[in-house]
């Protein structure tokens, strides 16, 4: 699909998201462009998950708009924006437990898009998943599940993948594999925004980076352009910035 | 002799019971709604049948080809709209919204049909039997009614398991969210559950019809207390569990009306209580209710 | 509901707060409540039986509407089988009368009696939840039905009359019956108030609110059901001794018809479920509409039925919470008002206690969902 560089495939405007009383996310505003690996970091309780459930319509903003590929979607309900291209791995995998690892897969193919991923791709890839593809999702180990989770996501040919903490839960060796799977989806022309609580994982593969300090945005811009200190600081929030760094929010880059 | 004949008879009848239990369950399984009103819609699925009849002049046995679709697309337009309004408003509202159903059906009912009994007529069927030996003998037509309800179980049990749409009522039914980031509408999803279920509640509200009178109070206070007690004996979420938990309860009032005729209901009534007292997951389930 | 959470909340940010049982002296409000039970109480000098009659009907309906919305409005147990023990303390009068006890001395003893049936009821459902409890508390009413209509002596199927009262005049006995309604629904009403208002009702209120979140700060959710349970079950059996006393015999379809649980809960949904005052007021509707539509034959509870549902779906706080809330009117204070204390205004905010501080940042988030239940 041609897109123009110069358009964000995701633009999230001004967007605020409560839960009841407790205000998860203030004004917060990001643009992700095609064939970027954006990602947004923050500790726990951030609005990080929050964040990436609105933008696939789970959550419901109070105010503020998400804009996929130019057109306004914030009114549009989950399904419609899955339809427009929008695909999301959830916080803690969210595999069906009484169906199959095939099946699993095949419900994520049921409203697919046209493109090159297929439940016979995804085997190919995986050339495991093709052998325990009679099992429960439930039987398969923490990294085996996410990597079904993912699959699963992949197989309806998202145009941008939302991951959210891939990484919990999972040991270091099995979440370095589950990211060395990246390159193989940008290949395939998906844009990723991904949420991770661990700063250095979201540094090695991100062309953007997003901090969010509890609903806010402290930080904001390429990897290169950051120092450890302003990073730091802006994930736990101890100093205001005090080098004059406070970039946000909405700035465009 | 005459015990066995009654064991026979209550496991027949636990077909026709498990054909009411099934839509319950798959209800309860998919959207976590137990539906009060279950037995009056079965009941109304009997006077839908006579009025097919009466208008149309086709053979009894022959209503089900008008009934059932009329059944299933109530049941999709009762879970897009009222039930499914009731879900998003807490636990409790289904409960009430279904009971408020169940009382405005009956009533509903006897406005308009009065408190007499109704029955679908299919002449000799109903008293054909087969006599093996000398004091066993097997109603025709509750050998039927058990064939199709086996085979109705057997269906929805490879449309499940089988099919894209039951492989995503399954999916549904585990988290609607995940369902929704596969692209499903689980409220469109919910709705074929309901027809469905409302289908089978059709097929046996026209068995019942067939096998006994009815009249409009005869859902509340049988049908859908027996559908329950099929449920929870034989366990939620299996199907065959539920056609064991259907038989147990048939059996158990068969038993009881030998000892004495007024007996039936109560007996299984208490197997009932019984089973949700020592062991209320049933008796194939793994899960406890809540 | 969830105003318990906001107003904890809004008490982390006020430095200082008064905290009130009512937004005014209350006084006025105990004068009122005697007032209207003198009034009631004269009634059967001033009026025809035709209408105290009426009224015994009107308050053995508020009786089981407040009993269930003790148990459903706030303990959450929706019941479908509370005629269990209407038919059960009908029949227990019957069973003392025909033992030679006076039918109004064995009023207390049947309610009580039924509040021993109550325990072993509870016993057998307490595990159960939601959908389960209803249709469990459902079958054992109809069990209990068929084990007495086997009773021979108790009439069977057919039912039976009641002795012990022919020796009263007709007057006499209609206005007995009317004050021993009345006196029963007095204490309902005060039971229910005082439940709510001491250390059981903070604890349902917190169970309301958040079960798993009550559990953990050692609230005894079990056991405050367990009397929820069982004082429902001996205000429905004295509603059901009104019953056979008011009509002089029983039969068990009617005793025990799911239909007194459809009119229980329809009267308090109509009126407001999880208030005191929302039974009253679904109870008046209920008579209401049932004498306007009493030549319709079943019409008035198609009707009612219909608008329950429509009250369940859209306006779920009911008539009162549709009048009250935004009124702020409350008139049994079972709640607490926030002040901020240098602000002479209430603060817009009920405050259910006990929880706050330990819940307060868990229940902020979970609030709102619970308050278009």
């Amino acid at each position: 699909m041609p897109t123009d560089h110069d358009r964000p495939l995701l633009e999230v405007r001004e967007l605020t998201v409560h839960h009841g009383q407790l205000c998860a996310l203030s004004d917060v505003s990001l643009r992700v462009f095609p064939g970027e690996v954006y990602a947004i970091i923050g500790a726990n309780g951030a609005g990080k998950s929050t964040l990436l459930r609105a933008i696939v319509g789970l959550d419901r903003p109070t105010s503020g708009s998400v804009l996929f590929d130019g057109a306004d979607v914030t009114p549009q309900r989950t399904e419609r924006r899955v339809a427009a291209g929008i695909g999301m791995v959830p916080e803690g995998r969210r595999l069906f437990p009484s169906l199959t690892v095939e099946e699993n897969l095949l419900v994520g193919s049921s409203y697919a898009r046209q493109g090159p991923w297929t439940v016979e791709r995804v085997y190919e890839l995986f050339g495991w998943m093709r052998e325990r593809r009679t099992q429960r999702a439930t039987q398969l180990s923490g990294g085996e599940q996410q990597a079904v989770a993912i699959a699963r996501a992949l197989v309806a040919n998202p145009r941008l993948l939302l991951l959210d903490e891939l990484s919990l839960g999972l040991a270091p060796v099995v979440v370095r594999r589950i990211y060395g799977l990246l390159p193989e989806l940008l290949a395939g022309g998906v844009t990723i925004l991904l949420v991770e609580q661990d700063v250095s994982q979201a540094l090695r593969v991100a062309s953007s980076i997003h901090c969010l300090l509890e609903g806010r945005t402290t930080l904001e811009g390429p990897p290169g352009d950051l120092t450890p200190e302003r990073i730091e600081d802006a994930y736990f929030g101890l100093t205001a910035s005090k080098d004059g760094a406070t970039p946000h929010p909405g700035t465009p880059r | 002799m005459s015990w066995v004949n009654a064991i026979i008879q209550g496991v027949l009848l636990g077909g026709l019971y498990a054909l009411f239990a099934c839509g319950l369950s798959l209800m309860f399984g998919v959207m976590k709604v137990i539906n009060l009103a279950h037995g009056d819609l079965a009941v109304v699925a009997g006077y839908v049948a006579v009025g097919v009849i009466a208008v149309t002049h086709i053979p009894t046995v022959w209503s089900f080809v008008l009934v059932v679709p009329v059944m299933a697309v109530l049941g999709y337009v009762l879970q897009r709209t009222l039930i499914q309004a009731s879900l998003n408003r807490g636990l409790l509202t289904p409960l009430l919204v279904t009971f408020g159903l169940s009382v405005v059906i009956e009533n509903g009912l006897l406005q308009f049909f009065s408190a007499n009994s109704h029955s679908l007529n299919i002449g000799s069927l109903v008293s054909d039997s087969i006599s093996v030996g000398s004091q066993i003998s097997i109603a025709y037509l509750l050998l039927v009614i058990f064939v199709v309800a086996v085979v109705v179980l057997l269906g929805l049990q490879y449309f499940l398991s089988v099919s894209r749409q039951g492989r995503l009522i399954r999916a549904v039914a585990d988290d609607r969210e995940a369902a929704q980031l596969a692209g499903a509408d689980y409220r469109h999803v919910f709705g074929i559950a309901a027809a469905i279920a409302f289908a089978t509640v059709a097929l046996a509200g026209i068995a019942f019809g067939m096998y006994s009178s009815f009249d409009p109070t005869i859902g509340t206070d049988q049908l859908l207390l027996f559908a329950f007690a099929a449920v929870v004996i034989g366990g939620l979420g299996s199907l065959w569990g539920t056609l064991a938990g259907g038989i147990i309860l048939g059996v158990a009032q068969q038993i009881g009306a030998q000892i004495n005729s007024a007996d039936q209901i109560l007996a299984g009534y208490l197997i009932f209580l019984l089973v949700l007292l020592i062991r209320p997951q049933g008796l194939t389930g793994a899960r406890t209710p809540s | 509901m969830s105003a318990v959470t906001a107003a904890a909340a809004s008490a982390a940010q006020e430095t200082t707060v008064r905290v009130t049982r009512s937004r005014r002296p209350a006084g006025w409000l105990v004068l009122i409540a005697v007032a209207a039970i003198a009034v009631l109480g004269y009634l059967p000098y001033v009026v025809y039986s035709g209408t105290t009659d009426q009224l015994v009907n009107v308050f053995i309906l508020l009786t089981m509407a407040s009993m269930w919305n003790l148990l459903a409005g706030y303990a959450g147990l929706v019941s479908v089988g509370q005629q269990a023990f209407i038919g059960l303390g009908a029949y227990f009068v019957l069973i003392a009368a025909q033992h030679g006890m006076n039918p109004f001395a064995a009023l207390p003893v049947a309610a009580l009696g039924c509040g021993a049936i109550g325990l072993v009821v509870w016993w057998l459902v307490s595990r159960l939840r939601g959908g389960y409890f209803a249709i469990a508390t459902w079958v054992v009413a109809s069990a209990c039905a068929l084990v007495i209509s086997r009773f021979a002596s108790l009439g069977g199927g057919t039912g039976a009359p009641l002795p012990g009262l022919s020796g009263l005049s007709p007057t006499l006995l209609t206005a007995y019956t009317y004050w021993i309604a009345l006196a029963v629904t007095v204490v309902t009403l005060a039971a229910v108030y005082l439940i709510m208002r001491g250390r059981l009702g903070l604890v349902l209120t917190a169970v309301r609110d958040d079960e798993v979140g009550a559990r953990s700060i050692g609230a005894r959710v079990w056991r405050a059901r367990q009397l929820v349970f069982v004082v429902a079950a001996v205000g429905c059996g004295a509603a059901g001794a009104l019953l056979i006393i008011s009509q002089l015999n029983v039969e068990p379809t009617a005793a025990f018809s799911v239909q007194w649980s459809a009119e229980m809960i329809f009267a308090t949904i109509i009126g407001g479920i999880g208030t005191i005052e929302g039974p009253i007021i679904g109870t008046v509707v209920f008579f209401v509409l049932q004498q306007t539509l009493s030549q319709y034959n079943a019409w008035y509870l198609i009707i009612l039925g219909l608008v329950a549902i429509a009250i369940a779906l859209w306006a779920p706080r009911g008539l009162w919470g549709l009048v009250a809330e935004p009124a702020h009117v409350r008139l049994f204070p079972v709640g607490y008002w926030l002040w901020p204390a240098d602000e002479p205004g209430p603060q817009r905010r009920r405050l259910g206690g006990l929880l706050r501080g330990k819940r307060q940042a868990r229940d902020a988030s979970a609030a709102p969902r619970r308050s278009r239940q």
